[in-house]
């Protein structure tokens, strides 16, 4: 290029700076709006979809029965009538399999959370939350073989309920030992010395002072955990298998929610029910995301 | 023995959990993979043949391997402006507004949608308007399953760096806007130098969740074992191989399966180890 009009081009550049270098802000805040539009209107549309082709089959039915077998479905679908029957093994074998993984998964958690509160400093203690935080990053499908090696094949010589709580257990575990000594961190040690200093034994500083004061963020992340692993489907299609009918044997197989959506995906009569199944679960993820974000909420305003 | 030395004895035990379960997990994927890596060797790791046939066995996890690493990093690419965005927009420029609120609510919300869900909107919805814009025949492939994938990792990606850069002093940015520094100029020079370790963690966690990613993954990558050719090729990552051939699979076919599963619990582990280091030693 002629270097005459490489000159006059950087002495425009030079007189026109300032209103260059604004343009430039301007158009990369322009572009960073848009990606992030892009990123919560898919938030919307996904939402939106469940609920505009979900809606219609949720009703009494829905809950109270068991879920059809294709050829229900597939007369149904040929009269062009709603699916009958409904979720209800789903949602009971969810109940049941999340339910005893809290029991398994909740004390440990706080224990153990309170030990790496407790002894912060150690190198030990360092160690164990060091892996707690792999454990944290395990993919879920892995958690789901191991749990089979260990308690499909060994124990229940079968796919089980119990099973499928270990596996969720293990998932939650790392989170609510986290929470538990991020939500201790926020306890003033104030207190825990007032207590030590009245001469209180250390179980009851724990069980009087620590956990009492920590209460809503210890809830938070018990309910943040079990929102996590309410819609986990890989560990469960390795362990517990599902089941057509309700089950609350803890050695046999059992359905969920999530389970049952994987099932209704695979079998084209079926699909008018993965909508509403979904509509569902998601439901009942939103709200304890919202519960525990109004209890942590509260807590912050005190 | 008094009550305050056994509290501490019950504290200590339970922690011990995490190495038993730990532990137990590397032994028993370890013991597990014994019989596919005693035919197999390290032949294992670079083999792209996956044939389940009776007779003709032979388990190689090559295209496995490569389908997880390009489906995770196309996710990671296109996840980071999305992301980056996202914490600017709620830790810069509408920080503590209504705004950055609803925005970051969004998110944790996207944070909460199941992986299923996540599959059954990229089957029912993203994969037919791929199809229709004419990018692929079918819908299945990397492209797709990357596109959802690098959805999903967003929260992720956001969480931390949302707090580095809110962490960024403000004496520095007012210093920079009091010279003259354009909002771009502030975040190029000053907010990014100030967060770099920070985001750069956040994102390799972000890559480590991608890689373990299975329902999703597994419903819209075509479910084919084979080495893939480009973006819009279909494949099969380390996870859905799992999830796919699991059910049927036994002897040495479901050892490769395990040893499968070791590898990606070997490469998780690194990836998010390498996360937190970088965090704990630079931000």
């Amino acid at each position: 290029m002629d270097s005459s009009i490489l000159q006059k081009r950087k002495a425009m550049i030079a007189t026109t700076h300032f209103g260059v270098r604004s343009f430039k802000s301007r158009l990369f805040f322009s572009i960073v709006l848009l990606f992030a539009l892009i990123t919560i209107s898919i938030v919307f549309l996904i939402i939106g979809t469940l609920v505009v082709k979900g809606y219609h089959q949720i009703n009494w039915s829905f809950f109270t029965q068991v879920a059809p077998d294709t050829f229900d479905a597939m007369m149904a679908n040929a009269s062009g009538k709603i699916i009958p029957g409904g979720i209800l093994n789903g949602i009971t074998g969810t109940l049941l399999l999340v339910g005893l993984a809290s029991v398994i998964a909740i004390p440990f958690g706080i224990v153990i959370g309170i030990y790496l509160y407790e002894n912060a400093t150690k190198r030990y203690a360092g160690v164990i939350r060091d892996i707690s935080d792999v454990l944290q990053g395990v993919p879920s499908i892995v958690v789901g073989l191991i749990v089979y090696l260990w308690v499909v094949v060994d124990i229940t010589k079968g796919y089980s309920v119990l099973a499928g709580s270990v596996a969720l257990a293990i998932m939650m575990l790392p989170l609510i030992i986290r929470s538990t000594e991020e939500s201790m961190k926020m306890v003033p040690t104030t207190l825990k010395e007032a207590a030590i200093a009245l001469g209180t034994p250390y179980y009851k500083v724990i069980l009087r002072v620590l956990i009492p004061s920590s209460f809503s963020g210890l809830i938070t992340g018990v309910l943040l955990a079990v929102s996590r692993v309410l819609g986990e489907t890989a560990p469960l299609l390795l362990t517990t298998l599902g089941n057509s009918s309700v089950n609350w044997n803890l050695a046999k197989p059992v359905s969920a929610v999530p389970l049952l959506i994987w099932q209704f995906y695979n079998d084209p009569n079926m699909v008018n029910l993965i909508w509403s199944s979904s509509l569902f679960l998601m439901g009942f993820v939103l709200l304890l995301n919202i519960l525990s974000k109004w209890i942590a909420a509260k807590k912050s305003i005190q | 023995m008094n009550s305050d030395k056994i509290t501490k004895y019950i504290l200590f035990g339970a922690s011990l959990l995490i190495l038993v379960v730990a532990g137990g997990m590397l032994y028993s994927l370890v013991e597990g993979s014994l019989p596919s890596f005693r035919v197999f060797g390290w032949k294992f790791l670079v083999s792209p043949e996956w044939n389940p046939t009776q007779g003709d066995q032979h388990f190689g996890a090559l295209a496995f391997i490569a389908g997880t690493l390009f489906t995770s990093i196309f996710a990671l690419l296109v996840a980071i402006p999305l992301a980056f965005s996202t914490s600017l927009i709620v830790a810069e420029y509408f920080r503590k507004t209504w705004f950055a609120n609803v925005v970051s609510t969004c998110v944790d919300l996207l944070a909460g949608i199941p992986s299923v869900i996540f599959g059954l909107w990229g089957f029912y919805a993203l994969r037919p308007f791929i199809v229709s814009i004419g990018l692929s025949h079918q819908g299945f492939g990397i492209f797709t399953a990357g596109l959802v994938l690098a959805i999903m990792i967003v929260p992720y990606a956001t969480s931390l760096s949302n707090s580095i850069i809110m962490m960024v002093p403000n004496e520095l940015k007012e210093a920079a806007y009091s010279l003259g520094a354009t909002r771009l100029e502030v975040i190029w020079n000053v907010i990014l130098p100030n967060a770099r370790s920070g985001i750069t963690a956040s994102y390799i966690l972000a890559f480590g969740r991608a890689l373990g990613e299975t329902m999703a993954v597994t419903m819209l990558i075509g479910n084919a074992n084979i080495l893939p050719k480009g973006l819009f090729s279909t494949g099969n990552t380390m996870a859905s191989v799992i999830a796919n051939e699991f059910g049927e699979a036994s002897g040495v076919h479901l050892s490769s399966l395990i040893e499968i599963g070791l590898l990606l619990f070997v490469i998780t582990a690194i990836i998010n180890a390498t996360g937190k280091y970088i965090i704990k030693k630079f931000a």
